[in-house]
């Protein structure tokens, strides 16, 4: 409705191209959302076979250690980065979540920057770290 | 895009349960307070096995070893284990009924998370609780310094 659309003043514009009273449609609280969902699943089944790698030590030591010992190559190296850039950004969006629950919804917008802000400082902290653990052995 | 999405907040289309358990709240709890213990839990495991020394590189059977045989670390992993598992097969089941239209396939879904997460946390928690460090007939090097030589 383009020529009703020039006769809203703007804040009417702003609330009617989002539907009031969601979070999860469009923008920060939608992205957040997919991004939850996404690593959420991805940990999931990192999970399944980690167990199942786990559970070697109780074959033998030389099983165990065959298995652990792909984990320490390059291209394994990279993929632990991302599982755990999955898992800090799983964490810490979990927690905004729930303090949009038992807090306050209004700051789900600056929280998710801060959820970012964090997730860049914690991988700041780690990846060089492990790149160089990977590399360098 | 003209169609058109009922209002996100209207009335759930089917009447809630009225009587017994509402399992539905305590699972959205669930995954709320098992998310607060997993953070300490898993930031925990990952400092320890992935930026102490020399992180994944140090990882061997004589690593866990040393882990498994320290009951702090025990507990840890065991906590850890059913936590996580229940939480992510609690949020992969949120996935099914959200995605899976047919019932008879959401049925098949359900039941492959239910029986994975009861498998794997029977598994883990054996594995963690029968673990021998010094199985006999391994050599020497693979196993941790306080076993005794053989
Ligand atoms: C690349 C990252 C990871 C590495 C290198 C790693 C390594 C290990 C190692 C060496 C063990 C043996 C016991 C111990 O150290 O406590 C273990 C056990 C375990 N890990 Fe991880 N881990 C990683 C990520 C994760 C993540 C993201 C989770 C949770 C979602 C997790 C959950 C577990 C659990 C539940 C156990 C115990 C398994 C059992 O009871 O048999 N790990 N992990
Ligand atoms: C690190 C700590 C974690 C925190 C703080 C956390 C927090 C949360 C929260 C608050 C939810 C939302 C539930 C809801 O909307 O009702 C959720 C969903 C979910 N979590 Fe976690 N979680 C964590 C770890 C994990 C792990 C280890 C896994 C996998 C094994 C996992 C898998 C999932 C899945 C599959 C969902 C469903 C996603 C959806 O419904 O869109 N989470 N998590």
């Amino acid at each position: 409705m383009p020529e009703q659309a020039a006769t809203l003043t703007s804040q009417q514009k702003t609330t009617s191209r989002r539907p009031a009273g969601t979070l999860y449609r469009g923008r920060e609280g939608m992205w957040s959302w997919v991004l939850h969902r996404i690593t959420g699943v991805a940990i999931f089944f990192f999970l399944l076979v980690h167990i199942l790698d786990t559970a070697l030590v109780r074959v033998s030591p030389e099983a165990y250690n065959a298995v652990i010992s792909s984990y320490q190559t390059p291209i394994m190296g990279l993929g632990e980065t991302a599982l755990v850039g999955a898992i800090v950004f799983h964490a810490f969006n979990g927690l905004r979540i729930i303090l949009i629950d038992f807090w306050n919804a209004k700051y789900q917008k600056a929280m998710f920057y801060v959820v970012i802000a964090l997730w860049v400082v914690t991988m700041l902290a780690f990846v060089p770290r492990h790149l160089i653990n990977v590399f360098s052995h | 895009m003209t169609s058109t999405i009922e209002a996100p907040r209207s009335p759930y289309s089917r009447a809630p349960r009225s009587r017994g358990v509402n399992w539905e709240k305590w699972g959205w709890i669930y995954m709320r307070v098992s998310g607060v213990v997993l953070v300490v839990l898993i930031f925990g495991h990952l400092f320890v096995n992935l930026m102490v020394g020399e992180g994944v590189s140090a990882l061997n059977f004589a690593f866990v070893a040393g882990k498994l045989t320290t009951p702090f670390w025990m507990v840890w992993d065991v906590l850890m284990l059913w936590l996580a598992l229940i939480h992510g097969g609690n949020g992969m089941r949120t996935l099914v009924n959200d995605y899976a239209t047919q019932r008879l396939t959401r049925g098949i879904l359900k039941s492959a998370i239910l029986a994975a997460v009861v498998i794997l946390i029977v598994l883990g928690t054996l594995v963690v609780f029968t673990f021998d460090p010094c199985p006999a007939g391994s050599p020497a090097d693979l196993l941790p310094s306080f076993c005794p030589a053989s």
